[in-house]
């Protein structure tokens, strides 16, 4: 046997009590702040909200802008926006939902009837609303996995269906009109009533009034008395929904739904059901807001949510979703929905003539649209 | 990126230019929030009407209508025009509770609304000063007092909406005002099958010399067709609410007698001068101001058939 010896290094002191230094890896290249900002999908549309929000800070009377203002323009924008985070979950998913508006109609005339024809309390009327929608929406579902039509096909088919139904179902419920009125009255009072219309932290908004802090009417009552229930309902929405799509596994079948599903599949997730559930969702969410705008007008009739569905589906293409599936993010269509907002009721606030008002409209978007598509493809390096 | 950057900062400086001189103006300002939309011909000729009064009344006037009948937006519509402290509120009011809070707002904002088209019977409960616009039963009698002074004795009224409240009251004034009997048929919105139905009664019931439509287009001109039709042309009167270019035709022609013109540009025309004047010395009209019936016989349809092409009747 020979020994080999091992030569020996020479040991410094400065070896001995120095810790080694971190090895940079020159094959990985730090982002900075602003490139890591910029690839989040939501950028576009924040960038889209500026752009509004300057072009109305230089042509709209300055009272747009107050509290009340603002309060004015985020209500039809929260109604939208559930709507439109809903629809940008299924869109994610790969997923078109056309029947959203028709449904707000139908669960509306649903919840009307429960109230008055059948009696039944506000909390069980709510359930039962909920839960036929809820229904409707997994056939929706149904349909589309076991027939592998376009999604698209089948719920613009329902959106006629659901559309008919609500006239007939009015007409016969009403006995013969196409408006349903006095549910706020049956409604009544109560807990439930607080959550689901009117206004919230009314007390903390007439405490700021009684000190001044909110502009005050001629006869002494607040311009504001509250922040409406749906924004309320919008902001928990769209938070509940980035927070399952970041950070849970359903969030990440959903994102692998839509980015390919056959690949999906085989890795183990349950497409099928995601989709249902996804189908489902917007239908609950067509439903809530039906709830909610019934319970604050007091009446419902064959025209609500009326082309809401293209809104809803705008709004979330301009937060960021692809139309093609597994891009996109709630926290988008949330800006995306205040844009529409924003820019349907700011027009009123301009001295604008009312006739190019669909021009605006569509002009706004489509800059909005095309500003985020161009984003997107300088920070992904698309080409 | 650069060029793009350019582009739009040219872009928001032209828009800035453009629109810099148009807010210096201080007059009074009027805002009419209504149901119609801005391509359906009634309303069109309405916004003329709110148009002329404000060149002539020299006020600033701006229509406002959701895109579609959407009584949640034409709530927040109302909200919008209230937050802007105008001179004055215009309004229509076809569902009360949907838009009774907002109408409220804008009362304790102090700003005076006038309702004008529909809501006659809320109009004062929430607190307008006013309303402009052809009420449904009077209308209904002077068109039927009208035919009954032609020499009519058996009527027939053809309501294609029952329910619609409007309407039910179009065929009740009717009744009064004819004084003769009067038999409601209830048809559907489908102009094929009020043209069926009309022949179908005129043959069940010979005695029958009044037709009264509802509606110009959906049901007057497939009721002329089908008095025609049914070989009557002579021996039985059609009238019809509301005005349409082929009515107004068949009215020149001596194949109608007449058509209940509700004169929905002074719906337009009138609340802004009152409005205007009201912010100007603080008159306002003691009551309603009916904008029709206007009977539009033979004689005047010449005039009506060339101002219904200017968008005026």
């Amino acid at each position: 046997m020979v020994e080999i010896s091992q030569p020996t290094a020479p040991v410094g002191p400065a070896d001995a009590v120095a810790s080694p230094k971190p090895v940079q890896d020159e094959r990985l290249r730090e982002a900075s702040l602003l490139t890591k900002a910029m690839r989040r999908p939501e950028l576009g549309a924040l960038a889209g909200l500026v752009l509004v929000t300057i072009f109305f800070l230089s042509t709209a009377d300055s009272s747009m802008f107050t509290l009340a203002g603002m309060m004015n323009i985020l209500t039809p924008a929260s109604q939208l926006g559930i709507l439109a985070v809903a629809a940008a979950l299924l869109m994610i998913g790969g997923e078109f939902d056309l029947s959203i508006g028709s449904m707000v109609a139908f669960a509306g005339l649903i919840f009307g009837a429960f109230l008055l024809l059948t009696g039944w309390p506000l909390p069980l009327a709510i359930a039962a609303t909920l839960v036929v929608a809820a229904l409707l929406g997994g056939l929706n579902g149904q349909i589309v996995i076991r027939t592998r039509l376009p999604s698209f096909i089948v719920t613009l088919a329902f959106l006629f269906i659901l559309r008919g139904l609500s006239l007939v179902g009015l007409k016969w419920a009403s006995g013969g009109s196409t408006q349903m009125r006095g549910i706020g009255d049956q409604a009544g009072e109560g807990v439930v009533r607080e959550i689901f219309s009117g206004n919230a932290l009314e007390g903390l908004f007439a405490w700021l009034a009684s000190h001044d802090v909110i502009a005050k009417f001629p006869n002494g009552t607040p311009t504001v008395t509250g922040v409406p229930v749906s924004i309320v309902w919008f902001i928990l929405f769209a938070l509940v929904a980035t927070w399952i799509l970041l950070r849970t596994r359903a969030g990440n079948w959903i994102f692998a739904a839509g980015g390919d599903a056959n690949a999906a599949r085989n890795s183990g997730v349950p497409v099928d059901r995601v989709k249902t559930g996804l189908f489902m969702l917007t239908a609950c969410a067509a439903a809530l807001v039906a709830i909610l705008t019934v319970l604050d007008a007091g009446s419902t009739d064959a025209r609500r949510g009326f082309q809401k569905e293209f809104e809803a589906i705008i709004a979330a293409v301009i937060g960021g979703c692809l139309l093609t599936g597994g891009y996109g993010s709630a926290i988008g269509a949330f800006f995306g929905a205040i844009i529409f907002g924003m820019v349907s009721i700011g027009l009123t606030y301009t001295r604008f003539d009312s006739d190019w008002f669909q021009v605006f409209l569509g002009a706004m978007l489509l800059l909005a649209v095309l500003f985020n598509n161009f984003i997107r493809r300088k920070v992904t390096g698309e080409r | 990126m650069k060029s793009l950057i350019t582009g739009l900062a040219a872009a928001a400086a032209l828009t800035l230019a453009a629109v810099a001189p148009a807010s210096a103006q201080q007059n009074s300002r009027i805002i009419v929030v209504s149901h119609g939309q801005a391509n359906d011909p009634f309303w069109s000729v309405v916004k003329n009407g709110v148009t002329a009064a404000g060149q002539d009344m020299k006020v600033q006037v701006d229509y406002r209508a959701p895109e579609t009948f959407d009584m949640v937006a034409m709530g927040q519509l109302i909200d919008a025009a209230v937050n802007q402290k105008p001179a004055g509120l215009i309004v229509s009011i076809p569902d009360a509770s949907a838009l009774g809070p907002a109408i409220q707002k804008a009362v304790s904002a102090g700003i005076p609304v006038v309702s004008m088209n529909s809501g006659s019977d809320v109009s004062k409960k929430l607190g307008a000063l006013l309303h402009v616009g052809q009420d449904e039963l009077d209308a209904g009698k002077a068109a039927g007092a009208k035919l009954k002074e032609m020499g009519g004795k058996v009527g027939l009224c053809v309501n294609h909406e029952v329910g619609n409240v409007s309407l039910d009251l179009r065929c009740k004034g009717f009744t009064e005002g004819f004084g003769g009997k009067v038999t409601v048929l209830p048809v559907s919105n489908d102009p094929a099958d009020i043209r069926a139905k009309v022949k179908a009664a005129l043959a069940s019931d010979t005695s029958i010399d009044t037709v009264m439509a509802l509606g110009a287009s959906l049901a007057g001109e497939p009721t002329v067709a089908a008095v025609k039709e049914a070989g009557k042309g002579g021996a039985v009167r059609v009238a019809s609410f509301d005005l349409s270019a082929n009515f107004l035709k068949a009215v020149s022609a001596g194949e109608a007698a007449f058509a209940v013109d509700q004169q929905q540009y002074l719906q337009g025309y009138l609340p802004v001068a009152f409005l205007a004047l009201n912010a100007k010395y603080g008159l306002i009209p003691g009551g309603n101001v009916p904008s029709g019936p206007n009977l539009i016989t033979k004689e005047k349809a010449a005039q009506v058939v060339d101002l219904s092409a200017k968008g005026i009747r």
